[in-house]
């Protein structure tokens, strides 16, 4: 059964009501906060895993478990709540929504992780170029300190509770997590190596949670409507809502809110308005932002959007966006531009990534054109591998699954191209 | 080239304000705010003493600031332009015409993609996804975003900036944000009380 508007968290997604507090207090926001918190650390983050809550910043890993690794004995050291806001896959715009016109579902999460993990102070690191989100946040951040709902005894619970929005200035690394933090020190956005994990020692060397935007926006509703509601959304081990981002080559591209595992094809033609010249013009969708895998036609007809149905189909779901191409799409081209993104956004800080992502640019550009012989195909997917899984951080893992994806179900696009620039060659000589 | 530089006694008090949201002593942390701050406040850009100031002022090497300021894509090392153009040309809005964007947008200001206009009012860059793929083409000019762009749409938001004029921001086609184009297809048998 599809999704009904009852259970969907972010009832202001668009925008159309008002994104203060009074709005959002009318929406159900910060109706029982206080007895949430009341509800203990172990509770609550017990209720976050049982929800089987996974990150929604692409990675999927269980929020609560990731909660748990906190320190559960103070050291001495302030515990931290990292917002990651830095969104900046392509394909994604969901976080915007939630900061521009629900942020206070992302406040009073905030306010309630923190509790949950025993960090006192919590940071939102909005991406640079986001001014008018972040200037919307702002609002409510100020609109909770003034009401009382964050600060000294946040609520009346009897905790204290700062929040602040910092920005950024226009890295894709710096959604990187340990990037972030080495941002939010006043560094160069570049990965750390972990061990370390954040949970051991993140931002100022203090016990750090870092989840993304919507992960911490969904949790307040989440305890208020209890974990079995939340868990009872979508397919097990793949539970609750997601906001999908559906961008390209559909006649009605959108963000929405559905069931984790919804079938992406109905996703598409019910939300999206259906694919330019309808589905059988699909050529290809990229399911979870541009780091992951494309997916040819003959998958989309059967894949469900769930991280587990979209790693069975050798994809992810990444963010959940979707971007749809139809057959008028250069799919080489498509791809080899994800390239240049991700020779711009490498950190340099690793060889394999910082080289690699440069090089198969260059030859994604050749390739574009057929400029190239046949073998190098081979060489192009050998190097892809020597970049995937060599570097600190998954960016090269990012840069070089579109193109293993690219050569997987498209090779023969990519043979017939050099074959055609071959007989031009010829013909031309 | 600015040779000395200083913020203005309201943009200092800004600056203070950021600084105590960072524990004592973790002041670099208010590095980038303060850098965005300078820039606005130099027409865009950072000149060396810019930097140097801002370094001064939080205690750091200048030479960390400097990787900050060179790290990161929002910060000018030149002048780019009082009013920066910035076209997403990344594959979601490429799909959707980004590159026709990108040249109304050269012809609209009679520059090719990288250049100042002779006067220093505009600067015209291509830039990577700024996250408003569901609204593309797109395009952020100063602080605001204009998206659902085509060329004509481009072409008009461009001449009215010349003229002195404040286009609409956001998308310029009939939506409201990011719900599909003719209504919504969720979100609508929900009603709220006062006060939404």
């Amino acid at each position: 059964m599809a999704l009904q508007d009852q259970d969907r968290v972010f009832t202001n997604l668009y925008g159309f009501h008002d994104f203060r507090l009074a709005g959002a207090r009318a929406r159900g926001d910060w109706d029982g906060t206080k007895a949430l918190i009341e509800r203990g650390r172990d509770t609550i983050i017990q209720q976050i895993k049982d929800s089987g809550l996974r990150g929604r910043g692409g990675a999927g890993f269980s929020a609560g478990l990731k909660w748990s690794f906190m320190p559960k004995k103070p050291d001495g050291r302030p515990h931290y709540l990292v917002v990651n806001a830095d969104e900046g896959e392509p394909g994604t715009c969901k976080d915007r929504d939630i900061m521009r016109h629900d942020p206070h579902k992302l406040v009073e999460g905030c306010l309630v992780a923190s509790y949950a993990i025993g960090a006192n102070t919590c940071y939102i690191y909005v991406r640079g170029e986001f001014a008018r989100e972040a200037e919307n946040l702002q609002v409510a951040i100020d609109e909770a300190y003034e009401a009382g709902l964050i600060g000294r005894n946040a609520c009346g619970s009897g905790f204290d509770f700062d929040l602040y929005l910092h920005r950024g200035a226009g890295a894709y690394i710096c959604g990187e997590e340990t990037a972030l933090i080495e941002s939010l020190e006043g560094k160069k956005g570049q990965p750390r190596l972990k061990p370390p994990f954040p949970a051991g020692a993140g931002l100022y060397g203090c016990p750090t949670t870092v989840n993304n935007v919507e992960t911490i926006a969904v949790a307040p509703t989440i305890l208020r409507r209890g974990s079995a509601w939340f868990a009872g959304i979508g397919r097990p081990n793949n539970t609750g809502t997601k906001v999908f981002c559906i961008s390209g080559h559909v006649n009605k591209p959108c963000n929405v809110e559905d069931a984790m595992g919804t079938p992406l094809k109905e996703l598409i033609e019910r939300h999206a308005g259906g694919v330019r010249g309808g589905w059988d013009n699909l050529l290809a969708v990229i399911p979870g932002g541009s780091s992951v895998p494309l997916v040819p036609r003959s998958i989309c007809d059967e894949l469900l959007m769930d991280f587990d149905s979209c790693r069975a189909a050798k994809s992810g779901l990444g963010t959940a966006a979707v971007i749809v191409m139809d057959k008028s799409t250069d799919i080489v081209k498509a791809i080899a531009r994800l390239s240049k993104f991700y020779m711009h956004e490498s950190c340099g800080q690793c060889t394999p990534c910082r080289e690699g992502t440069g090089w198969m640019w260059r030859v994604m550009e050749r390739m574009v054109r057929g400029d190239a012989e046949p073998r190098e195909i081979d060489m192009l997917l050998e190097v892809s591998y020597q970049v995937d899984g060599h570097t600190i951080c998954a960016l090269g893992d990012a840069a070089a699954w579109p193109i293993q994806g690219l050569i997987r179900h498209f090779r023969p696009e990519l043979e017939r191209r050099i074959a055609e620039r071959h007989g031009q060659r010829q013909a031309a000589e | 080239m600015s040779a000395t530089f200083e913020l203005t006694p309201e943009n200092l008090e800004a600056a203070k304000k950021i600084i105590a949201k960072y524990p004592p002593g973790r002041q670099a942390s208010a590095v980038m705010p303060i850098l965005a701050i300078a820039q606005r406040q130099n027409d865009n850009w950072l000149p060396q003493a810019a930097i140097e100031y801002v370094a001064k002022l939080l205690g750091m090497a200048a030479i960390r600031v400097h990787e900050v300021a060179s790290f990161y894509t929002m910060y000018n090392l030149k002048p780019a332009g009082r009013t920066q153009v910035q076209v997403c040309t990344t594959t979601p809005c490429w799909l959707r015409g980004s590159n026709e964007v990108l040249h109304a947008c050269e012809k609209a200001l009679g520059i090719k993609c990288g250049e100042v206009t002779k006067d220093g009012a505009f600067g015209l860059s291509e830039v990577e996804c700024l996250g408003a793929c569901v609204n593309a083409p797109m395009m952020q000019i100063g602080d605001d975003y204009y998206e659902d762009l085509d060329p004509a749409g481009a072409t008009r938001i461009i001449e009215t900036l010349k003229a002195g004029g404040k286009p609409k921001t956001g998308t310029q086609i009939d939506r409201r944000t990011s719900e599909p184009i003719g209504g919504p297809t969720t979100l609508t048998t929900l009603s709220f009380g006062k006060g939404s």
